[in-house]
């Protein structure tokens, strides 16, 4: 019966067991590093767009952007920031002229970990366009952080000095208020704790108005951001 | 040869209506109940958890005469969970936004009984081509019982499907069918179909059997 001429019955040995889970894990292991190697490049290059588009999604005109991260106490343009390093990225429109740092946060929303990134005008010290990368909020009424067109408009031109507040809907009455969504107070005021949060913990870094990093010749959008 | 044709016929049907995995066998609730919120969500779970099963019960079914029975699970879930890898790397590949959504659902297509449970039933006992005909027809089953549940979900807690809008402004969405409790209210209704339709269909035949016994 059996394509090896063994029965049944004959219990196998030892070394048969061990080398028939070796050559599985073997192919196995082969396998899969094989489907990680051919696919990570469409993955990286996926992420790299993606983060672009967010970018330009939340400041508005910008064409070039590159990562800056806070080294020996200056703000400084890399190539690629380090592992684990807090990066913002500055946003540069066609004459190269500094836009705005579109700033990475994250923190616990209503059920897990809200992931944003907003644009954020130095000048003006405002909040220029706020994109959710990343939540699991309660569909319906919690996604509407992102879904909401009203909610995602506030943060067009939205001060923050001395903080942004979210007041219930309808009540905004100064700068750096912004209407809470209804049913969906606590993701809407997450998405503003996570905007002062990550706020207060650059503003020491980041340099006065006029003096942000330039654009480095080799960082422009030429698909070498993910890289 | 006909009879052969009919065989593998017989078990490629059985997965879709008659052993269906989820309305008969109600098995692989976790994936069911947890990401048929939408349409797409569904299909990509049932394509995911399509291409695991046929390809891990060809190869099972390939390998049944070498693969020792004393280790026989630990090499279906070496097989399996490949596979799984394989079709987690891809879908983050192509349709990352789809990933994103399934989330930890893809890797657990490993602990998926159904999987399994066909490996250890069937794939390591039968001959290739009907190992195949049987998983194809399980995970045909699976992704229309997928699809059923996340269609149904979606129109009713989204008003769309597919993400296209079905109807006008004025449909207020039945949100709570796109949140946890909606699948297991969509699957009691779907069991609750399903289970009616075979009690009638029994009750019919007892029906055509009583009449034959006085007819005579």
């Amino acid at each position: 019966m059996n394509a090896d001429g063994r029965t049944e019955t004959a219990a196998p040995s030892s070394l048969r067991l061990v080398l028939t889970l070796a050559i599985a894990g073997l192919i196995s292991g082969i396998a899969i590093i094989g489907i990680y190697e051919t696919t990570l490049p469409t993955i990286t290059a996926n992420k790299a767009r993606e983060l672009r588009e967010a970018v330009f999604k939340v400041l508005p005109g910008v064409t070039q952007m590159q990562p800056l991260v806070y080294r020996d106490e200056q703000l400084i343009a890399v190539q690629e920031p380090g592992k684990d390093e807090p990066v913002v990225y500055g946003g540069y429109d066609e004459q190269r002229n500094f836009v705005g740092y579109a700033m990475p946060g994250a923190g616990p929303g209503f059920q897990d970990t809200i992931a944003l990134l907003y644009g954020f005008d130095p000048e003006e010290r405002q909040v220029i366009g706020m994109e959710v990368l990343e939540s699991r909020e309660t569909p319906g009424l919690g996604d509407k952080i992102y879904k909401d067109a009203v909610f995602v408009g506030g943060f067009s031109a939205l001060s923050t000095d001395p903080e942004i507040v979210a007041v219930k809907k309808g009540t905004k009455s100064a700068a750096n208020e912004i209407d809470a969504i209804t049913g969906a107070t606590i993701s809407s005021k997450a998405v503003v704790r996570i905007i002062n949060e990550t706020q207060a913990a650059w503003s020491e870094r980041l340099p006065p108005p006029g003096a942000e990093p330039p654009i480095v010749e080799a960082a422009p959008a030429a698909g070498g951001a993910g890289q | 040869m006909k009879k052969r044709d009919n065989q593998s016929y017989d078990e490629f049907i059985k997965g879709i209506w008659r052993d269906n995995p989820v309305f008969a066998q109600v098995l692989g609730m976790c994936p069911m109940l947890a990401v048929t919120n939408s349409a797409v969500n569904a299909i990509a779970m049932g394509g995911a958890t399509f291409f695991v099963l046929v390809g891990s019960s060809f190869l099972v079914s390939s390998f049944r005469n070498w693969i020792p029975k004393q280790v026989r699970i630990s090499c279906f879930i070496i097989i399996i969970a490949t596979f799984v890898t394989i079709a987690d790397y891809t879908l983050l590949a192509l349709v990352p936004k789809v990933h994103k959504e399934l989330g930890a659902f893809i890797p657990l297509i490993v602990a998926n009984c159904l999987i399994l449970g066909r490996q250890e039933a069937f794939a390591s006992r039968y001959p290739t081509r009907l190992a195949v005909m049987d998983a194809l027809g399980m995970a045909t089953g699976f992704l229309i019982a997928l699809f059923s549940l996340g269609a149904v979900r979606e129109i009713l807690g989204d008003g769309a499907l597919f993400g296209v809008k079905l109807f006008s402004e004025n449909f207020d969405p039945w949100i709570i069918m796109i949140l946890p409790p909606g699948g297991f209210l969509t699957l009691g209704v779907i069991l609750l179909f399903f289970n009616w339709f075979k009690y009638k269909k029994d009750e019919f035949l007892e029906d055509v059997a009583e009449a034959e016994r006085s007819g005579n």
